[in-house]
């Protein structure tokens, strides 16, 4: 085989090949994808498309954690700077640095009432490291 | 002390520079000579740094920041290299190390080529150097001094972790010296048998410890961070599995300019990128541009800076390889179907995996400038990762048995029905009988074909059973290499397909099932550690006739005012029962635990699998004996 043909047939393989990862990955992203809600963002947005899993940050509302299953799951509401709220509800164990009042980011799936189920929960890392999506709570808000 | 240790630092930068001049010029010997004096004078630097940190000295700055006089001795040496600053003097300390052990042990017959890749690496020194002492000294001072530390990041506070930085550091950075060695070899128009040679050896020596240090990475996160997976597609993890798919690419590909001196241009850019994707990674962890779970030593200025470095080292090496590229011409002749297809194949797969990625990585970044804010999970990585990668593993198997230049392709219909019938097997098998998803029946026959490929071709090449013990070591590590990659693809299509989690809230006494688990709670104690103290659950796992004591832990650091989760994990044999223990929760005026229940099926199996990889990567670095027959050297 010529080089000139053999590489025509590498380039044309490798044109494939990048191609279809390219289509798969606009696909992925367009699917998979998780949009962030703040309450403010879904009062102004409205729900998802249903059964597409999204993130939900914000802070957890004082006074609003409540235990449902036995104490499996745990129900509370995240607040923001705006006048809405979204009630989480979590089936496992908290992140060791989740408390009221703190920055929570939630993944997982609205219900069709707007109640979100989250999958997986992440509090505040470290004393200093703040999740980047979330803007600082105002005082009072 | 910690003065004579930033002294010590600065000869080293002046030791680089030397290297780089003379290197540059072309005097290998004062090069070399140049390499191990700074090598010797960083070493002492570094230790210095450590001593600091194992007496506790309050009035260095970073000992302060990160160490606590209570911690185990162990973590107090780790503490050297778990922030940012220290773990930047181990980068230079590497660097500069793997220069001194070339300057030591190359044997090309090429002077000049030999004293401009020892300059290049010294290049590469001064840069970190610089970035060290200037922009993120590990050696000041603070006045006064406290008395107490503030501690070491708890969750950092594991024998795992103590030795992931310095086993990841070696895989990132060694890759600086086949970037050194491929600018060398653009220099002089000289990427041939040779060379080749010489970069399959580094690029071996960074890839080993990098798989092992991102095995340790994840058995860490695995056990430590209490979420039962392995692999959570994280920012951070990302930016080590891009210099391993590069590298792996590059480990294939170098074999194909030093046994053919074809792909000569391309084996030249991997080994550039493979460096680049490290600085890459370096920058994604410690810029803070990303979110992640574990990103650390988050500031924007130092992200610039090695933003620039990145930059320039790339112009560099990347503007080197656009000059003398189109000359990089020869080798061998070949045919599509040949070994050299199959490696190419190999290297487009990987490459494109590694975008895939990247793209991933990046997307939210590229998202936010344009105002939208999200992210990018394990589902994206399952439908474009993965797929892109099991094309190469089908045919894995199947290639590796080509000859050189052409293929015979007789035997290629007798390994497709091989593969089919198995894959059939499995599928009827799998899916049929036990009803296994499709998926994970599929996945678990592509292990099996690529643990029984990578036998059979050890048996091709040896012919008879007596012969396999005299096979070269080379042989012997790509067999271990592909047994490996396939003994991790069955645990972990089990392992993710078959994970079972469920979460219990029991009080003292109580009981709950989880996968036929019966497990009860006997009580909850509050212990005390050297810098810790804890809650600790006494729960008893039973299923038929075998039991088991599970004691997962919370515990509190002081220091740090932080609580990390203690997993426990009760081997079965074919898989770990893991339990973590979660908070105390009020329920209907009763104090419940709450505790997370896993069982992940053959974790084990897939980290025994990564391992192979790793002891094959240091197994293929033998020396060759020389061959009897040349043509016994078909490896």
């Amino acid at each position: 085989m010529r080089a000139r043909t053999r590489r025509l047939y590498t380039f044309g393989i490798a044109a494939i090949l990048i191609l279809a990862a390219a289509a798969l990955a606009f696909f992925a992203l367009r699917e998979n994808a998780n949009l962030f809600y703040t309450p403010e963002i879904l009062a102004e947005k409205g729900l998802p498309q249903e059964g597409r899993e999204v993130k939900v940050g914000g802070w957890v509302e004082p006074g609003s954690l409540s235990y449902a299953d036995g104490g499996a799951t745990m129900r509370f509401t995240v607040i923001d700077n705006s006048p809405n709220t979204i009630t989480v509800s979590f089936t496992g164990v908290a992140p060791d640095l989740f408390r009221e009042g703190q920055g929570v980011v939630a993944t997982g799936r609205f219900t069709p009432e707007g109640e979100f189920t989250a999958r997986q929960l992440l509090a505040k890392h470290d004393e200093n490291y703040q999740p980047r999506e979330l803007k600082p709570l105002e005082a009072g808000g | 002390m910690i003065e004579l240790g930033h002294f010590a630092a600065f000869l080293a930068l002046g030791f680089s520079f030397a290297q780089a001049v003379f290197g540059l010029k072309g005097e290998r010997r004062l090069a070399g000579l140049a390499a191990v004096a700074g090598f010797g004078v960083m070493a002492l630097s570094f230790l210095i740094l450590i001593f600091a940190f194992m007496r506790s000295d309050f009035s260095v700055a970073l000992v302060a920041n990160n160490s606590h006089t209570l911690k185990p001795m162990i973590y107090k040496i780790a503490g050297a290299w778990g922030n940012h600053e220290g773990s930047m003097a181990l980068w230079c300390l590497v660097t500069i190390g793997f220069g001194a052990i070339a300057a030591a042990t190359m044997r090309t017959g090429r002077e000049t080529f030999e004293a401009r890749a020892l300059g290049v690496q010294g290049m590469l020194a001064v840069g970190s150097l610089a970035y060290l002492l200037f922009a993120s000294s590990p050696f000041l001072r603070l006045d006064p001094a406290p008395f107490q530390g503030a501690g070491l990041n708890p969750l950092l506070q594991d024998p795992a972790l103590a030795l992931h930085p310095p086993m990841l550091y070696l895989g990132y950075v060694g890759y600086s010296f086949v970037f050194a060695l491929a600018a060398a070899g653009l220099m002089e128009g000289g990427i041939d048998r040779v060379w080749a040679k010489e970069a399959r050896i580094w690029s071996l020596a960074a890839f080993a410890p990098l798989t092992l240090g991102i095995a340790l990475g994840s058995y860490w996160a695995y056990y430590e961070l209490g979420w039962g997976g392995w692999w959570f597609w994280d920012p951070v993890e990302n930016a080590s599995l891009m210099p391993w798919l590069i590298g792996a690419a590059l480990l294939h590909s170098v074999i194909v300019t030093e046994k053919r001196e074809s792909f000569a241009a391309w084996t030249a850019l991997l080994a550039v990128l493979s460096f680049l994707f490290s600085i890459l990674g370096a920058f994604l962890v410690r810029s803070g541009v990303l979110t992640s779970v574990h990103a650390f030593a988050v500031d924007p200025e130092r992200g610039t800076l090695l933003l620039l470095g990145l930059l320039a080292y790339g112009g560099f090496a990347l503007g080197l390889f656009a000059m003398r590229a189109p000359s990089l011409t020869g080798g061998k002749p070949w045919q599509l179907f040949s070994r050299e297809g199959a490696l190419m194949a190999n290297n487009v797969v990987l490459i494109v995996a590694t975008l895939t990625v990247l793209l991933g990585t990046l997307f939210p970044l590229i998202a936010e400038a344009f105002g939208r804010t999200i992210s990018v999970g394990e589902p994206y990585f399952n439908l474009t990762f993965v797929p892109i990668l099991v094309l190469i593993l089908i045919l894995l198997p199947v290639v590796q048995a080509w000859a050189w230049g052409k293929a015979d392709l007789k035997t290629w219909t007798r390994w497709a029905m091989g593969g089919a019938a198995l894959t059939a097997v499995f599928l009827l098998l799998g899916v049929g009988v036990m009803s296994i998803p499709l998926g994970a029946a599929f996945g678990v026959a592509v292990g099996v074909w690529l643990v029984f490929g990578g036998v059979w071709e050890m048996k091709r090449r040896a012919i008879t059973l007596s012969r396999v013990f005299r096979m070269p070591a080379r042989v012997w590590a790509m067999t271990l290499s592909h047994v490996g990659l396939g003994l991790f693809v069955v645990g972990a299509v089990i392992e993710t397909s078959g994970r079972y989690e469920a979460t219990l809230a029991l009080a003292e006494g109580g009981t709950g099932t989880v996968a036929g688990w019966e497990i009860t709670l006997k009580e909850v104690r509050a212990i005390e550690g050297p810098n810790w103290y804890a809650d600790k659950a006494v729960l008893t796992a039973h299923k038929g006739g075998s039991s088991a004591e599970l004691l997962p832990m919370k515990r509190f650091y002081p220091a740090a005012m932080m609580p990390t989760t203690e997993t426990a994990i009760h081997k079965t044999g074919t898989g770990d029962l893991y339990v973590a223990l979660g908070e105390q929760r009020e329920v209907d005026g009763q104090a419940r635990w709450v505790f997370r229940v896993y069982y992940n099926p053959m974790v084990d199996l897939l980290y025994f699998g990564v391992v192979l990889i790793g002891l094959g990567g240091l197994l293929a670095m033998w020396p060759e004996k020389r061959a009897i027959k040349p043509a016994a050297s078909e490896a």
